[in-house]
């Protein structure tokens, strides 16, 4: 609860000057964190051996200074900003989904095997269908979670966990028997991957010559959407005020059980989501395991973890926090290649981001902003809490 | 004869199970003494790994397995401490901020290896230790006197750790803390104090599992740890937070390895479907926390920051 209440940046409740001072404060800490993690990478950059002026502007001119450096940011953000969105949904209804990176697995590969058992579909209803199989399945691994909190009081932070696990050996079971590429096993050289699935089942590219494609306009719907889920619907009410209290909530005949497991599919969908995207919008156009679920999410369902403190667990201010953390693993790459400098760097940075941003609360508490009441709405929303 | 063969393999498969299981057992140790005094850390998998480079790197530079154990055991300390400020003194959100470290020591780990080491080489692995008669006892020599010295480290701190928790008056406290802080600071227990000391012995343990780790295995890579950490935190809810029941789960988890590892070689299954036998521990871990969470309570104070007359 505390975090739910702390990283909200900004805040429209019945005080307007308070408020006004709160959304500054709310709005400074969490930079003031990244830019305490960037001042720690610049002491690294420079125990490495690299100028960190020069390495953060090779960072930022690769991210954003041509469109074509975009094009890449905007589709490393793709999954963060999805993993975010689901984050956000999930820590409304007081559940922490550690599972993305599972849930992004499972969701892939019931998308891949869609689109291996109907490639000769039009790309109007394969694309579709592949990504509704994308967040069927992240949803379903994230209803197991969600069921298992519920009903059996199992912390989901521990199952999500298991079911990353269990997630990824499906996976390499998969991969490696069922759905292997024909051509593997004839060649002997057996790389676990399936063949280059239907081209019809392709990401649009949304700009000629550049890498851009559909998955960039679906992430941004979905973080609409879910801001429209969350405070527009009363199903997104039911899941704030479970979040918010449960037990008031069951006292209204709201269930908290459902509610919970609601929640956690809702985030796994997303996970889902992007789990197909990163198949259907690859290079390769195959789904590929290295053995490890790091390995085909990059470790985006933790990052996105990031994206979505960054962004004070709102879906929409999650566009510019996964735009910001995308630029810095596109940036990163860059500086690899510029200055030898590891790109496991910004996987560091990004942990320490995460620390600063949950131990800013503290601060906040002590710079007078008192602890706020309502969990009301946003700084985008003026109306107010529809509930 | 055929007796014999599956006596022998038999044998090899709960030695190897027992050494499997040690650097779970290490870390799950760690995290149990953490959450007995209320402090969850996610963050297990980022320590390990960190003291697994720090451990390799040492044994690359000396040839001393033993040194190796020892920097394992100080990152695990530092880190300790500085977790111990993050959730103590910031009182930060545990499960958050434990993803943050496991982030950070998952980066900063490969970023090390890549500048420092490059390409993977092998370190010098520990010598199993000979013990006279014991080790050379039929069956149960193989199985329990042949290892190396970490394994009986890490068994031999369930009896010391059980000890401390349920005879010592420091035990005492950590339990009483991770219950109900307000009373144990009633009675003048440092809670601040005892959290700490429990969270750096824990962050220390895990360091040790990720320095056992890599030694046991005589190389690092990046992501070498691959979830251990986070198996290591579920074996506490496992072992229902009592250092016996987390040595049996970790001895459970490691048999299972073992198993799948020894039917891989002999091909008893194809390999598509050791993947699945894989998965095994971690749907026995699922459905062991139902049943944990029906029948034992966790701490009731874990997770929640002390905040005296809060």
């Amino acid at each position: 609860m505390g975090l739910l209440q702390a990283h909200c940046p900004g805040a429209a409740g019945t005080n307007v000057k308070t408020n006004n001072i709160q959304l500054i404060i709310r709005l400074l800490i969490p930079l003031g964190a990244v830019l305490l993690a960037l001042l720690i990478g610049a002491v690294m950059l420079l125990s490495l051996g690299a100028d960190p002026v020069s390495g953060y502007a090779t960072m930022f001119r690769a991210a954003f200074g041509s469109l074509d450096g975009f094009s890449e940011t905007a589709i490393k953000s793709i999954p963060l900003l999805l993993i975010g969105v689901g984050i956000c949904i999930a820590f409304r209804a007081n559940v922490i989904n550690i599972g993305g990176e599972g849930q992004m697995v499972v969701g892939a590969l019931l998308a891949t095997i869609i689109a291996l058992a109907f490639p000769a579909l039009p790309s109007l209803v394969l694309i579709p269908m592949v990504l509704l199989a994308g967040a069927v399945g992240g949803a379903f691994w994230g209803a197991i979670a969600g069921a298992l909190k519920a009903w059996f009081n199992v912390s989901e932070i521990l199952s999500t966990i298991m079911l990353n696990i269990v997630a990824v050996q499906v996976m390499n079971f998969l991969l490696r028997g069922p759905l292997i590429d024909p051509a593997e096993v004839a060649r002997g050289t057996a790389i676990p991957q399936t063949m280059r699935l239907s081209s019809n089942a392709d990401l649009p590219i949304l700009i000629e010559g550049m890498r851009m494609h559909l998955g960039v306009v679906i992430a941004l719907g979905m973080a609409v959407g879910a801001y429209f889920l969350l405070w527009r619907t009363s199903m997104g009410f039911r899941l704030r005020a479970v979040g918010y209290n449960p037990d008031a909530s069951r006292y209204a005949g709201i269930s908290v059980p459902k509610n919970v497991t609601a929640a956690l599919a809702f985030s796994g969908a997303m996970a889902g989501i992007a789990g197909a995207i990163l198949v259907f919008g690859s290079e390769s156009h195959r789904m590929v395991t290295d053995g490890s679920s790091t390995g085909f999410t990059g470790s985006a369902g933790f990052n996105g973890i990031v994206v979505a403190l960054l962004a004070g667990l709102h879906p929409l201010w999650s566009i510019p926090s996964a735009l910001l953390f995308g630029g810095m693993l596109v940036g990163a790459n860059a500086l690899q290649r510029a200055a030898q400098v590891p790109s496991a760097l910004i996987i560091a940075l990004n942990g320490l981001i995460v620390v600063f941003v949950v131990s800013s609360e503290y601060f906040k508490q002590r710079m007078g902003s008192a602890p706020r009441v309502d969990d009301g709405p946003d700084p985008i929303e003026e109306g107010g809490n529809n509930g | 004869m055929a007796d014999s063969l599956a006596v022998l393999i038999i044998v090899s498969t709960i030695a190897s199970g027992i050494r499997l299981a040690t650097p779970f057992l290490l870390a799950s140790l760690g995290e149990a003494l953490g959450q007995r005094s209320g402090v969850l850390n996610l963050g297990v998998d980022g320590v390990m790994l960190l003291g697994a480079f720090g451990a390799y790197y040492t044994v690359l530079q000396t040839n001393n397995p033993y040194y190796g154990l020892l920097v394992g055991i100080g990152t695990g300390l530092v880190l300790g401490v500085f977790y111990g400020f993050i959730t103590l003194n910031l009182r930060a959100e545990q499960g958050v901020s434990g993803i943050g470290i496991y982030l950070f020591g998952l980066g900063m780990s490969d970023l090390l290896f890549q500048k420092f080491v490059g390409t993977p080489r092998p370190i010098l692995p520990f010598m199993p230790l000979h013990f006279p008669v014991l080790s050379d006892l039929p069956i149960v020599g193989e199985m329990l006197f042949q290892h190396s010295i970490i394994v009986y480290i890490a068994f031999g701190l369930v009896p010391v750790m059980s000890f401390i928790l349920y005879k010592t008056t420091y035990g005492l406290n950590i339990r009483a803390i991770g219950e109900n802080p307000e009373a144990a600071d009633s009675l003048g227990v440092s809670v601040m104090a005892t959290r700490y000391s429990a969270i750096i012995i824990g962050n220390g343990l895990a360091g040790l599992a990720g320095a056992a780790l890599a030694i046991e295995l005589g190389i690092f890579q990046q992501n070498l740890t691959n979830a251990m950490g986070f198996i290591a935190i579920a074996l506490v809810y496992f072992g229902a937070w009592t250092p016996t029941g987390v040595m049996l789960g970790s001895f459970l988890f490691g048999l299972v390895q073992a198993i799948v590892l020894q039917c891989k070689t002999f091909g008893v299954i194809p390999r598509s479907a050791s993947d699945l036998a894989a998965m095994a521990p971690a749907i026995i871990t699922i459905l062991a926390l139902v049943v944990v969470a029906k029948r034992f309570k966790q701490p009731a104070a874990l997770t929640k920051p002390y905040v005296r007359g809060g």
